[in-house]
């Protein structure tokens, strides 16, 4: 009567593993007095790394579709969970030294952030619309609670209240457009689904509603125009130590919903939101990157500064071509570790009761302390695309596929945004270097926390020197 | 068939109007008691797609327990409603026009006819059991999504407890080793001779 395959749970030991892992945290944290809260953080560190040890072994397999096709393994999903797993562990490194000097290490924060990494893996794992709902509720509400984790801060507590609220608009407008899709197909697994749209046979008038509602949910999660307005405020109102983890980790696990929703599930809409993608992202790309301009407060431009990456990183998926996503997903991937960096350097440059989120606060770096400067104008330059950082070879991957595809006057609007972009990218090297200093505070920071800012830095400067591996990787995990 | 669809548009508009009416009320307490109204047509929909279980199931846990512990926490809260209507006004023209514009995008798109022919729900006969049906895939084919949802239930719990749990100096709380600990001559003061101070 029932027809039942059992699942393959050896292909979900690393979300099982983490899942034990926080609970057991989660357990042992309410035991631990304030003095022996790091063996909380070196728990969680070593959970995130046996983690990535249990999903390297899956590197290289074929693709395993499994749970009754809730879950797949495929490439793709393994070299962005690395990718993130990396994000994550210098999100924890970085954030620790944040919350000791401001008193909120609790053992809460690194229980919220396993959650919040265990949705981001269910995520990038679904194949099925129930799994990247509830990944993407998972990662959400873990959000949600960082956000407002800071109780005595109101500004705070407004942008958790704000993100809440648009959060679950946009979760709405995203179930909504998956329900129109299962009305019009009868099923919520992806690749049925895609048969389904294929064969033609279902109403093309509701997949097209439905498709709407998805992208505009997409779009909301994504932070691009006109979609955006929660993203400045957000960044700048949460602790820093959690506008590094919402600036980092989960724009992999976006680019990841973003392919299992649209490449994946709908190839046979293609014409249908690439048209809606392309306005998205030339609208993100001249709103972003003109009011990044007249920000005075680093979190808010480098929140109007994502806004203008999403809009590349839509570029390389409206190439709907394998080019075009692996250069988005290089383009993911080298985004997420260079804005890790960016909000390291603004973690290093704070003290207590002193956030360093000010663009006048970074006046003189140079003479301050040169090597941060320089790990700092790396950061600036690759985000601008000067080569030779990453962001050079990023940007230049997801022209070329635009181009490629006959779309070029988009390659040069995109181009021509950048370059209005790269004002205040340079405005900040322009302070740190050529401003005389107006704070003579020597920089304090943890060993452990300056040797990972600085191997961040080389990281986005290596990457850019010998971009070939990694993209190698990006366009076998298409493959 | 016909008597049917006027069953469902008779539930539809209620449905419809008490959500409405939920946003919309002054009173806090009348909205959570619309939003009962809502779950419990909401509720007969499902029956009428023959989801008996899931219609007593939202009857039993939305209506019995969580609007219950609403309607307990509205009463035990006293909000200004007035304060948070301030900006109403002021946001009220762009809001109306948002909507306005969506509302007719999407009928203009929706009168065109919604056609679903292909999925028509399934008539079961009487033998056929909801719950069975349930039963049978939840704990296998939907064990993924079904242990994602749980694990999203306890984060929500230690995100409530992070978020709302501090010892304050000025709280009385209990502390049981104490309590057990206690001994008579920490209560009991024995006063001898009463009568004779008199």
């Amino acid at each position: 009567m029932i027809n039942f395959t059992m699942p393959d749970f050896t292909q979900a030991y690393p979300e099982m593993f983490v899942l034990a892992m926080t609970c057991v945290i989660l357990i042992l944290d309410q035991f631990l007095s304030d003095a022996r809260r790091s063996i909380t953080y070196y728990l969680t560190q070593l959970t995130v790394i046996v983690a990535a040890v249990l999903t390297f072994n899956q590197f290289g397999t074929d693709t395993v579709v499994t749970f009754s096709g809730m879950f797949v393994n495929d490439s793709m999903s393994v070299l962005l969970k690395l990718a993130m797993y990396v994000v994550m562990i210098g999100i924890f490194l970085y954030s620790r030294a944040y919350l000791t000097k401001r008193g909120l290490l609790k053992g809460e924060y690194y229980a919220l952030g396993l959650f919040g990494m265990m949705g981001m893996m269910v995520m990038i794992s679904a194949h099925n619309f129930l799994t990247i709902y509830l990944g993407l509720e998972l990662l959400s509400l873990s959000m949600y609670a960082l956000v407002a984790y800071d109780r005595d801060s109101m500004v705070a507590s407004e942008s958790a209240m704000k993100y809440f609220v648009l959060g679950a608009i946009a979760s709405g407008m995203l179930l909504y457009g998956m329900s129109m899709l299962y009305g019009a197909n009868g099923t919520l697994d992806i690749s049925a689904i895609n048969d389904s749209i294929n064969s033609g046979t279902a109403s093309k008038q509701i997949q097209a509603f439905g498709l709407v509602f998805i992208i505009v949910g997409l779009a909301f999660k994504l932070g691009a125009v006109p979609f955006h307005m929660w993203l400045p405020d957000i960044y700048h109102g949460s602790p820093t130590s959690v506008t590094l983890y919402i600036a980092s980790a989960p724009k992999i696990a976006a680019f990841a919903m973003v392919m299992r929703l649209l490449v994946e599930t709908m190839p046979g809409l293609q014409s249908d939101w690439q048209t809606m993608l392309i306005m998205l992202a030339v609208l993100s790309m001249a709103i972003g990157n003109v009011i990044a301009i007249a920000q005075t407060n680093l979190k808010r431009m480098l929140a109007y500064s994502t806004i203008s990456h999403v809009g590349f990183i839509l570029l390389g998926i409206i190439a709907a071509d394998k080019a075009g996503y692996s250069a988005a997903m290089f383009y993911t991937i080298t985004y997420a570790i260079t804005s890790l960096g960016a909000f390291g350097v603004i973690i290093l440059m704070s003290r207590n009761g002193f956030e360093a989120d000010q663009l006048d606060d970074y006046k003189g770096l140079n003479q301050r302390n040169p090597w941060y400067a320089f790990v700092m104008l790396i950061l600036m330059f690759s985000m601008a695309g000067v080569p030779p950082t990453v962001g050079f070879f990023a940007k230049l991957w997801v022209l070329e596929a635009v181009i490629n595809n006959d779309m070029t006057w988009l390659a040069i609007v995109a181009v021509f945004f950048s370059v209005i972009g790269a004002f205040y990218y340079i405005r900040m090297v322009k302070l740190m270097y050529f401003d005389a200093p107006e704070d003579e505070q020597v920089l304090e920071g943890s060993a452990d926390m300056r040797l990972a800012l600085s191997l961040n830095g080389i990281v986005v400067l290596g990457l850019g020197l010998f971009p070939g591996s990694l993209m190698a990787l990006c366009v076998a995990a298409l493959a | 068939m016909g008597f049917e669809k006027i069953i469902f548009y008779f539930f539809a508009a209620i449905l419809v109007v008490s959500a409405l009416r939920v946003i919309t009320v002054r009173n806090t307490v009348h909205a959570a008691l619309f939003l009962v109204l809502a779950f419990f047509t909401t509720a007969a929909l499902w029956l009428m797609l023959e989801a008996e279980f899931l219609a007593m199931t939202l009857v039993l846990v939305y209506v019995g327990a969580v609007m219950v512990l609403f309607l307990f926490v509205v009463m035990m809260l006293d909000i200004d409603v007035s304060v948070l209507r301030a900006g109403f006004t002021r946001y009220l023209p762009v809001g109306a026009t948002v909507a306005v514009v969506v509302i007719i995008e999407m009928s203009y798109f929706l009168l065109g006819g919604f056609d679903n022919s292909k999925f028509t729900p399934v008539k079961h006969g009487v033998e056929y059991s909801n719950t069975r049906a349930i039963g049978n895939v939840l704990y296998t084919d939907y064990l993924f999504v079904f242990e994602i949802a749980a694990v999203i239930l306890l984060l929500a719990i230690v995100a409530a407890i992070s978020l709302t749990l501090r010892k304050r100096k000025d709280t009385r709380y209990q502390t049981p080793g104490n309590q057990v600990k206690v001994r008579k001559s920490d209560r009991i003061r024995i006063v001898k001779d009463m009568d004779t101070e008199s």
